[in-house]
């Protein structure tokens, strides 16, 4: 089947199989590696990506279903070269370690503070409930996340 | 991990969907949110040959004042129901049920519909929806029929619905400022719950309803009986499991299930008698 999907601004039109997952899409087909997958059971969010604005689990998702939307994925943030301020303060507050989680990570965090702008820490823990990390940075992640709510 | 093959058909509305569904016949499957059906096709313990996608209908999806109810489209997802402010005024229960499913990229896909319709014990909004005595509206060939939630789950992932028929509103209740509970026990955050509890009490009437106590979500009227007699709250919550038959499974023993039900209708309904 044909799709139809807008990543980054770009518009993409694919022959996909029905069955194709949208996070399959985007790194074997648009050869965005960023986007990872972790657990690819729906639990981990290493695969978090925007569609139409909502942070979504892209390999819980087929693409099909995202035909005719809108897709951010972690590539899609910067502008000219400058990142994005959540990415700028994952970077200012030691919000990685190995990295894994992160493209997730940043993309539940811009998607939590558009739902709410001045989270307490007890929310930005409860926000990002499905995005784990296997470095267990939790601490700097949180701490990143509030610092970009202040930016 | 990628499903097995299938054919996908997009339903513009309900009619469509259940006349595809007709068409197909028992290969085929409606596909709402995905987030039970896809999990399940990835594993491959579901292989429809035929995914009617009913995600897209945008008048099943709306949260309207319905007089003595609230009346929620199929489609509504779960941030959605959380969110409304309808919902938080007419039938908090439910709007705060809503927001303990899964995590929040979750509850943007899922929708009622799906979870009811699945049918699963351990989800949060069956259990709820039965203590607060919802009614489902349902499509099929032949036209609508109404069921109340406690005629709806048979068994295991089984539900009243035959296989061309679609779920397409819910029906809940005004909670008329009635006093509710919520419990939720789990280990890890964003899981489905060991064993739950939604509870709401007025002055004459209560509704007790428990996740993941059987194969069907459980409505613990023994427990609404002792409290309409007079009995405490302490001592009600004793018979918590009455009507339950818990399993073991590798989260925990019935006995301890049991155990946990007890402690959490007694918690539930002291909020909703505070
Ligand atoms: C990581 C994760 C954590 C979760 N945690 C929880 C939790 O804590 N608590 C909880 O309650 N749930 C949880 N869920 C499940 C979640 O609630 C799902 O959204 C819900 O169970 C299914 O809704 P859906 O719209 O995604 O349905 P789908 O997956 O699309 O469909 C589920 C089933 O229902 C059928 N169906 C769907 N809609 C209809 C309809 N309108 N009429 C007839 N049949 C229909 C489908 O054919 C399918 O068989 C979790 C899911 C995930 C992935
Ligand atoms: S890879 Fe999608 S949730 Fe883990
Ligand atoms: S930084 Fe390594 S998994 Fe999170």
């Amino acid at each position: 089947m044909k799709v139809s999907i807008t990543v980054n601004g770009t518009r993409q039109e694919k022959d996909v199989e029905p069955r194709t997952l949208l996070v399959h899409f985007l790194r074997d087909r648009l050869q965005l590696t960023g986007t990872n997958i972790g657990c690819d059971t729906s639990s981990c969010g290493a695969c978090t990506i925007h569609l139409d604005g909502e942070a979504v689990k892209s390999c819980t998702m087929l693409a099909a279903q995202a035909d005719g939307g809108k897709v951010t994925t972690i590539e899609g943030l910067s502008k000219d070269g400058v990142m994005h301020p959540m990415q700028q303060a994952f970077m200012e507050n030691h919000g990685l370690q190995c990295g894994y989680c992160t493209p997730g990570m940043v993309m539940a965090s811009i998607g939590l503070l558009k739902e709410n702008p001045n989270p307490t820490e007890e929310e930005v823990r409860l926000g990002l409930e499905g995005n784990l990390c296997r470095c267990t940075g939790y601490h700097n992640i949180v701490k990143s996340v509030l610092a970009a709510a202040k930016k | 991990m990628i499903p097995a093959a299938f054919d996908y058909k997009r339903a513009s509305s309900a009619a469509e969907a259940i006349s595809l569904v007709g068409q197909y016949g028992d290969e085929a499957k409606f596909l709402a949110g995905g987030h039970s059906l896809i999990p399940l096709m990835k594993l491959r313990l579901a292989q429809p040959a035929m995914l009617i996608d009913i995600g897209r209908i945008k008048d099943l999806s709306y949260i309207k004042d319905g007089g003595d109810f609230i009346a929620i489209g199929a489609l509504t997802r779960h941030m959605d129901v959380e969110k409304s402010a309808l919902v938080l005024k007419e039938v908090p229960l439910l709007a705060h049920a809503a927001g303990y499913v899964g995590d929040a990229q979750v509850r943007h896909r899922g929708t009622i519909g799906g979870s009811l319709a699945h049918a699963d014990s351990a989800s949060d909004l069956p259990a709820t929806t039965l203590a607060l005595g919802a009614t489902y509206v349902v499509q099929g060939p032949k036209g609508e029929r109404l069921m109340a939630a406690a005629d709806f789950y048979k068994g295991f992932l089984e539900s009243a619905l035959q296989p061309d028929e679609m779920l397409t509103e819910i029906r809940v209740p005004k909670m008329n400022g009635a006093k509710w509970g919520f419990e939720k026990f789990n280990r890890r955050a964003q899981d489905w719950a060991i064993v739950g509890v939604a509870a709401w009490r007025s002055k004459d009437a209560s509704g007790v309803a428990l996740v993941n106590m059987g194969s069907t979500p459980i409505l613990a009227t023994s427990v609404s009986a002792a409290l309409k007699s007079g009995a405490s709250v302490a001592d009600a919550a004793q018979l918590a499991s009455n009507e339950a038959e818990p399993q073991d499974d590798l989260n925990a023993s019935s006995e301890y299930r049991v155990h946990l039900a007890k402690v959490l209708v007694r918690r539930a309904l002291e909020k909703a008698s505070a």
